[in-house]
Parts: structure tokens; C-alpha cells; sequence
């Protein structure tokens, strides 16, 4: 299927990737190009198989609730771009 | 040193013909020799390499050493490791230092092996050639106008280049066994949940898998001891007995029936591949192996399903780059959405926003089942002509890819045709069976792969038919001129 620039601006906010304007038309071709290829799926008849989603369709292993992990928050804050005091900074969200 | 085998390498690390320091400070030498041009580490740990030699030599001199104990190793730059740059091959973590080692680095660093460094792949593994990391393209040592095959291409170059006793890599696609063919290694991608993923940055995580790379069958059986088995801390690990690799290497292959799939050798296939496949056939049937022609009917399938499934699981998987927690943030974000939507525009390389989008185009509403519900039944129709294949045979060998390895920016303008490249590969991964690739010989000096699938937990007889082809054979015991 052919996707055209609406498309494209549409995707990428949901991915929400920028993506330069110049690079619009250039992008639009080469995910198009892809989804052609994707597309052949569709011509399969696959009424009433099952899906597949894990090859070896094993279940969910549960395990007791136990805490396993202790706070680590110093050691994965210290490879955050902006912190203070213990907290993540981003951009203002509340006026 | 360097033209032993991991195998041998290992013997003459405990009978003490060497020392892992000298070992260690050979291999740190020839990537300060040889890596300027081929690019295929982008972090090199010499401290970290020379002070695990130490130890290693403590531990062969305590009596306490197991067979990898001393052996200089690399890792591709997707598994975690502790302290230590941990890139996936992407601006996105060029800062990334991992605060905790990823479940198959720590059983090596446990057996005593040495890591020499990080090695370079395709941006978050997507792709088949290493062109597309941020840290510029791995060149092959067989030829370094060419690639070396991806996205494990960084452990391939540097194994064939002599550069590392042994490395290890991850398939989702192929991403073990094209690079092996592309450099004429031996390459083992496991059974879907054998090798635990924690500590493995994701891409698709039912696909992903991580195996050893090395010269020889033998070797990676040596490899595989360590990586394989159940781990908690991964939610997919499956908790079966892992079998002794290396003592099942000798067992004679009388009786065994090999498949060759009719579709693998149909239109597409370089004949050169094609006469190499067929020569090996020759030696198998020698060895006592008996051939039968089969069909894996929906195999032409594979490729739409794999770039369904798998840009739909990486676009989950790397929403958490966002800019806020770890990894690249742009500068000056205006707002949140801003600091998302830049942050990842940046921080990404174009083939990895071009699969991120394909995944939220296929996983959005109103496209779900078209896609994604599509290619997870067809991934069952291809699941089911494996289980087929083998109540006919016991493995099944074709090609890794349809052409030796081709030349640096030749695939680079036109995804598509690179996602071709995966035809032979992209099937083991969504059946979730195991593979093996192996160096079947040369054409004009450039390698030419073969791979021998097998049914779900068959590692230790894949690694031994490799094994008993490489002691009538010596293609894996070839090295790239010059090196």
C-alpha cells in the first residue's frame, strides 16, 4: 500500500519520531517500498489458523511475590540526562 | 598465537604453553594493527582484558580453570556490560555506560574468559550488513571493499580477522549465521528461549536469540557450554537440560537424514552457493548421511511475516528511548512532546525510524489484523512446514544467503533488496528452531555459507554434524590474506 505524506506525518507522531521536512518525501518512498513487500502476506488464505505469537507456545512463567530487586536508584540516575534529587527533570507539563 | 583455534588455544592455556596475559596482549596488539580499517570493535576494555588475564592465570595456576578460563572474547555491543559503554551501535546509548551485566557476559566473565571488547553491528541489530552503525561500517577481512554480513558483522570480522579467540552474537533475523557465512565461520543460533536474553538490548524479542561466533564447531560447543541454559531473570528462558556439547561432537553421523528444501535452491540462488551446497552434499552422503529432497512451502513468506512482527515488536521495545531516563536527549525541548519526538529523531539512525514506524503503522487501529494478526498466523504455517520437514529428516541444510558478500553501499539506498539478503535465514527465527552456520567454501576468495537447520533442542547434534563435515573439510581453518 502506498502511503502519501499525511501518512507518514501521521506514523511518525504516533512513533513519535521528528522527522525533518525535507526528509518527508524521501521517507514516505522507502516505508511504502517496505509495505509493498509486506503486502504479499495478503493473498494468503489463513482463515481458521491460530496465531503465533511465541514459537514454543509456552505459558507465562510466574514466580513467587517476592521483592527481588533493591534500589539501585543512584546507579541508573547517574546515566540520566537531567535529575534532582532522586527525580527525573523533563520540560514543564503543569502551568 | 592467533591461528590456534579457541579449542587449542585452551589446551595450551592449561597444559601453561601461554599465558592469558601474553594471550591477551597478542590479540590487544593486532587490534591496535589491524582494526584502524576494519572498524570491527567500538569499545576496546584493554585494562578490564589484562586484569581478567591476571586472574585467569591465577585460577589455571590453582587448578580451578574450565576450559574457557583465559580465552580472550569479544561480545557484540548489544549485551550489557556492567561499567562499560554498552552502544547497540547507536547515538541513542552512545553515552550509555550499563549499570548491570547482561545473564551471558556474567557466565563468561564466571568461566574465566577474557573480554577484549564491544563489538560494532547494525544500529539495534537491524539489519544484514553493519552498515548502518553509528560508529561507520565493519569492513571484511576477506575483502574490505565488502561487508561482512549483519547485524553480528563486528564479531564476524573480528573473528575471521584473528582479532578474538571466539565472539559472541544475536540472531533475529539471520544476524549469527549470514555474517558467519559472510566470513567463513562457524556460527550457532540456539532454539528460541536456550540462551537467556536478559541483559541483551531488545530488537524483537521473539525472535531475538544470542549464540556463539567462532573458527570452528568445536569451538563453539566450548562457547555454547556457557551461554546455554535456564535463567530466571529472563521470562522467556526455557528450563530444560542443557546437553554436554562438546562430548557429543564425535558421535558418526551414519544414518542421518538430511533435507534439502527445493524452495532454497530455486530461482535467486548464486551458482557458485549452489555448487558449494552440492559438493558438501557429496561429503555428508560420504560421512553416511542419506539426502531427500523436501518442501518448505510457505518459506516465501518468511520475509513479509519477519517485517511484520519484527518492526511491530522493536517499535515497543524502543519506546523506552525517550529521552528522559538514559541515552541521547536534544537540546533546548520547547515541551515533552518536543523532547520525545527530537530526542528519538536525533538519537536514531534512519533504518531504525523507518522499522519504529512500519511497527506502529502495523500494531495501529484498523491495521491490526490486516498486519499483525496476518503474520502471526503465517508464522504458524511456516512453524508447521518445519515440524513437517523433520518427521521426513533430522536436519535440514541450505544456503545463508543467496550471494557471497556483497560491497560496502551496493544495498545501503534501498532497504528492501537488503531485507532480501535474510531469505534463507528469517524462517529458523520465527519457527524459533535452531541453526548452524558453517564455511562450505570459496569463490573468487570470498566465502561462501551454509547453514543445517534442526528440530527445537538440537544444538549438540547440529554442532556435531558441523563437526564431523570440518574433520574431512578445511575450508574454517582458511584465513583472510594478511591476517
Amino acid at each position: 500500500m502506498a502511503l502519501n505524506r499525511t501518512d507518514v506525518e501521521n506514523i511518525a507522531h504516533l512513533a513519535r519520531i521528528a522527522i525533518n521536512d525535507e526528509d518527508i518525501a524521501a521517507t514516505t518512498a522507502k516505508l511504502s517500498g517496505i509495505l509493498e513487500l509486506i503486502d504479499k502476506m495478503q493473498a494468503v488464505d489463513t482463515q481458521g489458523i491460530v496465531p503465533l505469537a511465541h514459537p514454543l507456545e509456552t505459558t507465562q512463567r510466574l514466580r513467587d511475590d517476592l521483592v527481588t530487586e533493591s534500589n539501585q536508584r543512584e546507579a541508573f540516575q547517574a546515566i540520566a540526562p537531567a535529575t534532582q534529587e532522586g527525580l527525573y527533570l523533563v520540560p514543564q507539563v503543569i502551568e | 598465537m592467533h591461528d590456534k583455534t579457541l579449542a587449542a588455544l585452551s589446551q595450551a592455556l592449561q597444559s601453561k604453553t601461554i599465558s592469558s596475559v601474553e594471550l591477551t596482549q597478542h590479540y590487544l596488539q593486532r587490534i591496535e594493527q589491524f582494526d584502524q580499517t576494519l572498524n570491527s570493535y567500538i569499545t576496546v576494555t584493554a585494562d578490564l582484558a589484562l586484569e581478567q588475564a591476571k586472574a585467569a592465570d591465577a585460577r589455571i595456576a590453582a587448578g580451578s580453570a574450565t576450559p574457557l578460563t583465559g580465552i580472550p572474547l569479544a561480545h557484540k555491543d548489544l549485551f550489557c556490560t556492567q561499567g562499560v559503554r554498552t552502544s547497540c551501535g547507536s547515538k541513542m546509548l552512545d553515552n550509555f555506560i550499563a549499570p548491570y551485566e547482561s545473564t551471558v557476559t556474567a557466565r563468561f566473565i564466571e568461566a574465566g574468559a577474557v573480554t577484549l571488547g564491544k563489538t560494532n553491528l547494525d544500529e539495534f541489530a537491524m539489519g544484514s550488513s553493519t552498515e548502518s552503525s553509528f560508529y561507520g561500517p565493519t569492513r571484511n577481512p576477506w575483502d574490505t571493499e565488502r561487508v561482512p554480513g549483519g547485524s553480528s558483522g563486528g564479531s564476524a570480522a573480528a573473528v575471521a580477522a584473528r582479532l578474538c579467540a571466539g565472539a559472541t552474537g544475536t540472531d533475529t533475523g539471520g544476524s549469527i549465521r549470514q555474517p558467519a557465512g559472510f566470513t567463513a565461520l562457524t556460527g550457532l543460533k540456539p532454539t528460541y528461549g536456550r540462551v537467556s536474553r536478559w541483559g541483551m538490548i531488545a530488537y524483537a524479542s521473539s525472535l531475538d536469540q544470542g549464540g556463539p561466533m567462532a573458527r570452528t564447531a568445536e569451538d563453539c560447543a566450548i562457547m555454547m557450554q556457557v551461554m546455554a541454559g535456564f535463567d530466571a531473570k529472563d521470562s522467556t528462558s526455557v528450563d530444560e537440560p542443557v546437553s554436554n556439547y562438546t562430548a557429543e561432537l564425535n558421535a558418526p553421523l551414519k544414518g542421518l537424514r538430511i533435507g534439502l528444501p527445493k524452495e532454497y535452491f530455486a530461482s535467486g540462488l548464486d551458482a557458485a552457493t549452489a555448487d558449494a551446497i552440492h559438493a558438501a552434499v557429496k561429503q555428508f552422503q560420504t560421512l553416511g548421511a542419506e539426502i531427500k529432497e523436501i518442501s518448505l512451502p510457505n518459506a516465501e513468506l518468511a520475509i513479509p511475516a519477519y517485517y511484520v512482527i519484527a518492526p511491530a515488536e522493536a517499535s515497543s521495545n524502543l519506546s523506552r528511548f525517550d529521552g528522559v531516563r538514559f541515552g541521547y536527549r536534544c537540546e533546548n525541548p520547547s515541551d515533552l512532546t518536543d523532547l520525545y519526538k527530537r530526542s528519538r529523531g536525533e538519537g536514531f539512525g534512519d533504518e531504525v525510524k523507518r522499522r519504529i514506524m512500519v511497527g506502529a503503522y502495523a500494531l495501529s487501529a484498523g491495521y491490526y489484523d490486516a498486519y499483525y494478526l496476518q503474520a502471526q498466523k503465517i508464522r504458524r504455517l511456516i512453524k508447521n512446514d518445519f515440524l513437517a520437514a523433520y518427521e521426513q529428516v533430522d536436519v535440514i541444510l541450505c544456503p545463508t544467503s543467496p550471494t557471497p558478500p556483497f560491497k560496502i553501499g551496493e544495498k545501503i539506498d534501498d532497504p528492501v533488496s537488503l531485507y532480501l539478503t535474510d531469505i534463507y535465514t528469517i524462517t529458523a527465527n520465527l519457527a524459533g528452531v535452531p541453526g548452524i552456520a558453517l564455511p562450505a567454501g570459496f569463490a573468487q576468495g570470498l566465502p561462501l555459507g551454509m547453514q543445517l537447520l534442526g528440530p527445537y533442542f538440537s544444538e549438540a547434534r547440529l554442532l556435531n554434524i558441523a563437526h564431523q563435515y570440518q574433520q574431512v573439510t578445511d575450508w574454517h581453518h582458511r584465513a583472510p590474506a594478511g591476517y
